[in-house]
């Protein structure tokens, strides 16, 4: 593959053997294998309901899987240990904001339970809120907030709360395409300058290629494999980078691994 | 405060007619005083069995308090025992919510039965009247926290405790407070049954022997004690509510 520049590194998730069914329900993973590596943005794209987000729970240790392991950084921690070693920044897709918390105390939330003192935590907190668009509205309350600045409380949230790995589920996903848009940036301008290990779950062909170092696909149900498309666009990357002849050319690719294969006129649906 | 007192300006020029016509009507239609006191010499009564008034009063206020404060924290332990055991939701929950169609009025007596003209029967007959809507509105309220966000925070290492006090509670106080504001309400009525059914002192004792003596004018003063005493219980949790749950203001 053309992740040479990423081999050297340590994986931050090494998932193997993943098997998983609700009862009485055909089978949503199969003998799933796939490795994340530290510092990377891998995106995971998918249809609704092919079981996204059960597999976000199984990585963050909600859910246990029927057989297989999921290892979670250097220390090969599993799943259910991660989470209590906090070593997990999820991320939901809806923005799962407490009503009766200040914008400050949300997003202390995470440090909070770690043990942090709260002065402390809420110090940290102050410390980040003008690097995110947030400056001012640490004494609000989410309701006083529009959709997208609370999708930026609830990241900031998982930002402070998690280590070594964010997962990211479809976080923009009930955003009007505006506010998706300078969401998308934002990330990318964030995630440039802190290079966290992202694994991020979406829907989205053009915000997976957008972000990502690396897009995995699943085209079928069960999933026992997953689909990979390197994207080599440069970064930093803007919105600009849709427009690129390139982007275009992936995109193809992407929506062909996804089944939109139409005989002669591959390129027709894009 | 200004604000609050045109917020309350309609319901107070309201009270204000009604008080008006009862005066104008039983004057002009010169109503027997047995039947419907006039309402200046409801007043009058009240002040002039003032002191009897006030010693009642404490009784009746005491026992509702001390009633209503059995209720809640009876009523929230045994809610969150219903929200954490689903055994307690498929038993007791129902009970609690099916034991309504008893007739609470009927029940009273044998609380008289059981615990005697003293005190603690009025205290049985005021929990027998608060206790569901404590019950019902927190154990509805701890069910109504959003799952997710229980995940959420599992995901960052909450425990049991985590969970309890900094997502379920938070999620209950708005059903706790709906339940204890009914409550609040009820209590003073079922003290007063409660003193009905056999006691020295107490409003409901007050009203009892002024009906017995047919002195319509100390039974209403009494009634309008008892009104003011349920209203300002009402009041006491509504501010509490406010202050507590400040976040829904802004």
């Amino acid at each position: 593959m053309t992740q040479a520049a990423a081999g050297g590194r340590p994986l931050a998730l090494s998932v193997r053997g993943l098997r998983f069914a609700f009862p009485g329900q055909p089978p949503l993973f199969d003998e799933l294998d796939f490795d994340i590596k530290q510092g990377e943005f891998v995106s995971i794209l998918a249809a609704s309901g092919i079981g996204k987000t059960t597999l976000f729970r199984m990585l963050a240790g909600l859910l246990a899987p029927q057989a297989g392991t999921i290892v979670i950084g250097a220390l090969e921690a599993s799943a259910a240990e991660a989470a209590k070693q906090r070593k997990i920044g999820y991320m939901p897709q809806k923005d799962c904001l407490m009503p009766w918390r200040t914008v400050l105390d949300n997003a202390a939330l995470g440090l909070e339970l770690g043990g942090t003192p709260k002065r402390e935590a809420r110090r940290q907190v102050m410390e980040l809120l003008p690097g995110l668009g947030l400056e001012g509205t640490e004494r609000k309350y989410p309701h006083e907030l529009s959709g997208g600045m609370r999708q930026r409380v609830s990241f900031l949230r998982s930002l402070l709360g998690g280590g070594e790995l964010f997962l990211l589920d479809e976080p923009f996903s009930a955003l009007d395409a505006m506010t998706r848009v300078g969401m998308q940036e934002w990330l990318l301008e964030v995630w440039e300058r802190h290079r966290k290990t992202i694994l991020f779950i979406t829907h989205d062909v053009d915000e997976a290629l957008l972000l990502s170092d690396r897009v995995l696909v699943a085209a079928a149900s069960p999933i026992a494999a997953l689909g990979e498309l390197p994207v080599t666009l440069p970064r930093p990357r803007s919105y600009e980078a849709a427009l690129d002849p390139a982007f275009v050319d992936l995109k193809r690719q992407l929506l062909e691994r996804l089944g939109r294969r139409s005989g002669g006129k591959a390129g027709g649906s894009v | 405060m200004r604000r609050k007192l045109t917020a309350y300006a309609p319901v107070l020029a309201f009270v204000l007619l009604l008080a008006a016509l009862w005066e104008a009507g039983t004057r002009m239609f010169h109503i027997p005083h047995y039947i419907i006191p006039r309402l200046s010499d409801v007043f009058v009564s009240m002040w002039e069995n003032r002191q009897l008034l006030s010693k009642h009063g404490a009784t009746t206020l005491w026992e509702a308090l001390l009633g209503l404060g059995i209720s809640t924290a009876a009523g929230t332990l045994t809610a969150v025992w219903i929200d954490r055991s689903s055994l307690a939701k498929k038993t007791i929950y129902p009970l609690i919510v099916g034991s309504q169609t008893i007739p609470i009025i009927v029940l009273s007596p044998i609380m008289v039965m059981w615990f005697g003209y003293e005190i603690w029967s009025k205290i049985a007959v005021v929990i027998l009247f608060t206790f569901f809507s404590v019950v019902v509105n927190t154990a509805d309220g701890l069910r109504s926290a959003d799952p997710d966000i229980g995940a959420l925070m599992k995901t960052m290492g909450a425990g049991k405790r985590d969970l309890l006090l900094k997502w379920k509670i938070p999620s209950a106080l708005p059903g706790f407070f709906t339940g204890l504001k009914m409550a609040a309400a009820f209590s003073v009525g079922g003290a007063t049954l409660g003193e009905w059914l056999g006691g020295e002192s107490g409003l409901g004792v007050y009203t009892k022997r002024a009906s017995n003596m047919l002195r319509a004018d100390a039974v209403f003063s009494g009634v309008l004690l008892l009104s003011v005493m349920g209203i300002m219980l009402f009041l006491v949790v509504l501010w509490l509510e406010k202050a507590i749950l400040a976040y829904r203001r802004t």
